[in-house]
Parts: structure tokens; C-alpha cells; sequence
């Protein structure tokens, strides 16, 4: 009886927690439809009849930077480098996990250790080298990504690579399947839960990652990520932001993220429990 | 830990698959080597030069170092406040985490929702939740209690940063703490219940060693993300006051380019945080391994 009665209490207390945790997202809603001087002077009001005005602050938003644009870079950086790398990286580890040689052991602990490494180490020689590939269009990032990536996405599927029965794979290959259609009608199919898991996190990665696109796409072409123009939306402002336009283009990042949590909830958060090993 | 468990295979299928190796592993280890060997060693070599370009180093020794550690760089300064924002977010980031994480696993009504809203934020990336949470510190509560801003001085900034790292963690963490102690069976609580075992009790002497794991692996993420901090500290404070909230990341980015010589300056910097980082992570290797073994 008491825990019953507590548990109602706790619902309650967490009906306020969570309406607070998730009041600085109505605020930006609301904001985005507020004039500026009525964000600026009254952030947490509702819009009123004086200050509400409608879509006026999208449409400026997204003509100041061609919002839309970015969608489309995000989605193809984002895209093709997911892809990219599961169906390179999950070869790779079935190859090595599989070969097992020397060779193999010393590339794979490359791989892990490459985990280990932040960003800034390769900061200034990636973009370097990136430019010099030419490699630095939105169709040609994901490269990048895929080198600079690699480290997680070879740990875990050899990971689960380790946990396949190898006899499967030998009777496949007696049965005459060459390596190739063994990898992808037997192995690929088995794993099928690391692949969602180790997308949801490169994905989650890559749609929000700020600095390595800002240094390896070439800007002048217009080549901006959301992130990038978001930043840029700021910076190029120099101090003078449009505030109204701004909120605006805020809400309309968040957008995309909430619908691809809407959609694949339970596999965000079982990719986020497998992934945790990561440091 | 590496395939040291799974036997070598047969000699037959090793052969078929080496023959292989150029659709396999290739591709992989070309862009591998494009995006991570290469520039790391070369930029390992380049903290030890002096470089206007990266095409025509000249070798200086330890003198990058030498500058990093002196006064003329932002180093001292950013370390002490990166290393203090760390400790204060894991600590917060975890108690909150594992009291909201303790909450959710009572069956109360509502707890999927709880979970999912809790999580969200964990989703948006650290720039557009940078200035989200500008906007609502600047002109919700710091301009209308102290007519101030983020940039008047680096506790505003500090306290600021803490408060938009633990609103998007918290939830992440949560997630490993709720599947950690999804794992630990009812019947011992149950047991030390009987034994007498008050709820204080049972959460120190059975719950907490149970999700042993989970808070090793919680304290671990959240201390290399506070340590590598960077999208949330350029929108959020940019560094502002002057470099007063600079963490050691956006000090790297800022410090290069500055003079000719600081290009070598910074990816020394780099060199030095990332073997802050290394350790970091030998640590969370030898804590897994132990327990590993004790169980």
C-alpha cells in the first residue's frame, strides 16, 4: 500500500521534472514565433496578439541562409557516409576477425586505438590531406568519415563477429559460395542488430558533427551542414542576429531529429547500450 | 578481448578468404590510412617542427612543448577550467542520472514516457543546443536577475556549460544506469529485505555493486565528453570573457594561426591532450579488465 501510494507521488514529481527538462524546447517553439523584441525582453512569454507573427521568422530564416540547401548536404554527408561505413567496415571485421593473422591482429589494434583518439590530434593534417584528395564536396566527405570512423564500427561488429559460429560459414562455403555471397547471404543477415546499433550511433555522430565538415568541405562552393549553418547564421551576423529568424532555424534543426526519434525510438536506444563501451 | 576466444579457422577457408583481401579490407584500410594514420604521425611529427604550411617543416625538438607550458599560451589557464568543469559535470551528470535511472525502474506509471522525454536531448547536437540554451540563460534568467550576460565573466560561463552538458547527458546516462539495473535479479533485494536490510541499505550494499559496471562505464563517457567538450563551448561562450572560458579543445582550434609559430604551438597542444585522453581511456581498459576477472 505505501509503495503504491508512493509511486503515485513519484508519477506526479516526474510530470514536473520532465515538463521543466523539456521547457527549454516549448520555449524555443514559441520563441520562434515571437517578433524579436518580444524574445529578447520576455523570453518565456507566450506570443501575443502584438508579437506573434506567424511564419514570418522561417521564411527569413531560411532564405538568410538556404536552409534547405543544408538539409540536402546534411542528408547526403550523413547518408553516404553511414552506408559507407557498414558495409566497408563490417567486411573488414569479418575479414580480419576470420583471417586472424598477425597482419590482421596488429590493423585491428590499430582500429581500437584509433579510438582513442580526439579529433584535435588529426585537426589540422586531416583537412590537409582531405583537400589535397579533393576530397571535400559532400559526396566525397564520407571518405573521411569512414577513415576517421572506422575505429567504433571495427570494434563492434567484430564484436559480434566473434560470437558467430564459424561451422555456418565453413558449410556455406562447402556448399560452393565463394567468400562474397557467404559474407552477404549468411554473416550480413546474422548481424543485423549491430548493423541497426552501429548506424543509429555514426548517424547521431555525423548529422551532428560540427567541426571536421567545417574544416574539410570546401565553403566556398556553399558546401554548409546544418551545424555549419547554423554557426555560420551567427557569425556572419557579426553581433547583430536576427533573433526572430534565428529561433526559427533552430526549431527547424531540431525537426529532423525528432522525427528520426519518433520513428526508431527502441533501436536508438539499444545502438546507445551496445555503443557505451566507447571512450 | 580481440577474437583471443574464437579458434583459428581451418586453413581452407583462411586461404579462399586472403585471396579476397582486396574487396574486404581495401577499401577500409585506404580510407583508414587517409583519415586517421596519416594524419596522425604526421601530425605527431609536426608538434616537434615549426611549419608556416604543413609542406615545408623544419624540425625544432621540444621547443612547441617548451611554448605550450610557458606563458605565452592559453594552456595552464584552459586545463584548471577543463578539468574542473569535468569533475563537476560527472559528478552531477551521474547522481542525477542514477536517482532519475533508480525512479524509472519502479514500474510507476508514465515511465516510458519519462524515459523517452528525458533521452531526447541527448539527440540534438551540440551547436543547436548551445544556442537554445544561450537564449534561454541570456535573456531568461542572467539579464533579468543581474542585467548581465554570459560573457561577463567565466563563472557565468562555467555554470552555463554545466548546466547544457548535464541536460543533454543526463538522459544518456540514465539509459545505461535503467539497462544496469534491469540486470540485477529481484531476489536479492528481496533477500536483504527480509534479512532486515533497510532501503538505504539495500541500495548501498546490493543495488550499487550490482550496477558496479554500469557506473564505471557512465563515469567513463561522461568524463571524456566533458574533457573534449567543444560544439557546446563555441556556441554557448565562445570563449568569452577574452579566452576565460576556453576549454582545452577550442584552446587547440584558437591557438593556431595566431603567429607563424603557433601553428606548431597548437598541434603540440593537441599531442598533450590527446595523451590526456590516451590515459583516460588505459584506465577504462584496465577497470573493465578487472572486473572482468572477478567475475
Amino acid at each position: 500500500m505505501i509503495e503504491k501510494k508512493q509511486n503515485r507521488w513519484l508519477t506526479v514529481l516526474f510530470s514536473v521534472i520532465c515538463a521543466v527538462y523539456i521547457y527549454p524546447l516549448v520555449v524555443l517553439l514559441f520563441n520562434s514565433f515571437k517578433e524579436k523584441e518580444a524574445i529578447t525582453g520576455q523570453v518565456f512569454g507566450l506570443p501575443t496578439a502584438q508579437s506573434f507573427v506567424g511564419f514570418e521568422n522561417y521564411l527569413r530564416g531560411i532564405r538568410s541562409i538556404d536552409f534547405f540547401n543544408s538539409v540536402g548536404y546534411s542528408l547526403v554527408v550523413t547518408v553516404g557516409s553511414v552506408a559507407l561505413i557498414l558495409v566497408c567496415t563490417s567486411m573488414c571485421a569479418w575479414y580480419l576477425n576470420r583471417v586472424g593473422s598477425r597482419w590482421c591482429k596488429g590493423i585491428y589494434y590499430l582500429f581500437v586505438f584509433s579510438m582513442a583518439v580526439p579529433f584535435q590530434m588529426v585537426m589540422f593534417t586531416l583537412p590537409y590531406l582531405a583537400d589535397r584528395l579533393g576530397f571535400t564536396s559532400p559526396w566525397t566527405i564520407p571518405l573521411v568519415y569512414l577513415g576517421f570512423g572506422a575505429g567504433l564500427a571495427v570494434f563492434m561488429f567484430t564484436g559480434f563477429v566473434k560470437s558467430i559460429p564459424i561451422s555456418i560459414e565453413e558449410a556455406a562455403m562447402i556448399d560452393g559460395c565463394n567468400p562474397l555471397s557467404t559474407f552477404f547471404r549468411v554473416v550480413l543477415p546474422i548481424m543485423k542488430p549491430t548493423y541497426i546499433s552501429v548506424a543509429i550511433l555514426q548517424t547521431m555522430w555525423i548529422w551532428n558533427d560540427y567541426l571536421l565538415p567545417t574544416l574539410v568541405l570546401d565553403k566556398t562552393k556553399g558546401y554548409y551542414t546544418i551545424p555549419m549553418a547554423i554557426q555560420s547564421a551567427v557569425t556572419d551576423s557579426y553581433g547583430t542576429v536576427d533573433y526572430g529568424a534565428f529561433m526559427a532555424l533552430l526549431v527547424l534543426a531540431i525537426i529532423p531529429i525528432v522525427v528520426f526519434y519518433a520513428l526508431a525510438q527502441k533501436q536508438i536506444i539499444r545502438g546507445v547500450i551496445s555503443g557505451a563501451v566507447k571512450g | 578481448m580481440v577474437g583471443g576466444k574464437s579458434t583459428p579457422p581451418p586453413t581452407d577457408m583462411n586461404r579462399t578468404l586472403k585471396r579476397w583481401f582486396p574487396l574486404f579490407l581495401l577499401p577500409t584500410l585506404i580510407a583508414f590510412l587517409i583519415g586517421f594514420v596519416v594524419p596522425f604521425f604526421v601530425g605527431l611529427y609536426l608538434s616537434f617542427c615549426e611549419f608556416a604550411t604543413i609542406e615545408n617543416p623544419t624540425f625544432v625538438g621540444f621547443a612547441n612543448y617548451l611554448r605550450v607550458f610557458t606563458a605565452d599560451s592559453n594552456f595552464w589557464y584552459s586545463f584548471g577550467f577543463t578539468a574542473l568543469f569535468t569533475l563537476v559535470s560527472v559528478v552531477l551528470i551521474n547522481l542525477c542520472a542514477f536517482a532519475v535511472a533508480l525512479a524509472l525502474t519502479r514500474g510507476i506509471r508514465g515511465t516510458n514516457l519519462f524515459r523517452t522525454l528525458f533521452f531526447m536531448p541527448n539527440l540534438i547536437g551540440g551547436i543547436v543546443l548551445g544556442y537554445i540554451w544561450k537564449m534561454i540563460l541570456n535573456y531568461g534568467v542572467l539579464i533579468p536577475l543581474f542585467g548581465k550576460d554570459l560573457s561577463y565573466n567565466s563563472t557565468f560561463g562555467f555554470w552555463g556549460l554545466v548546466v547544457v552538458l548535464a541536460w543533454q547527458q543526463i538522459g544518456y546516462m540514465m539509459i545505461i544506469y535503467i539497462s544496469g539495473l534491469q540486470s540485477v535479479p529481484e531476489e536479492l533485494s528481496e533477500a536483504a529485505k527480509i534479512d532486515g536490510a533497510g532501503r538505504w541499505q539495500i541500495l548501498r550494499h546490493v543495488t550499487v555493486p550490482m550496477v558496479m559496471p554500469s557506473i564505471t562505464i557512465c563515469i567513463f563517457l561522461t568524463l571524456t565528453n566533458s574533457f573534449k567538450l567543444y560544439d557546446q563551448n563555441l556556441a554557448l561562450t565562445d570563449g568569452k570573457p577574452g579566452r576565460m572560458t576556453e576549454m582545452l579543445a577550442m584552446a587547440i582550434r584558437n591557438t593556431y594561426g595566431v603567429t607563424p609559430k603557433s601553428h606548431g604551438t597548437a598541434q603540440a597542444m593537441a599531442v598533450i591532450f590527446f595523451l590526456i585522453v590516451a590515459v583516460i581511456a588505459l584506465f577504462q581498459l584496465r577497470s573493465t579488465h578487472k572486473r572482468e576477472v572477478q567475475q
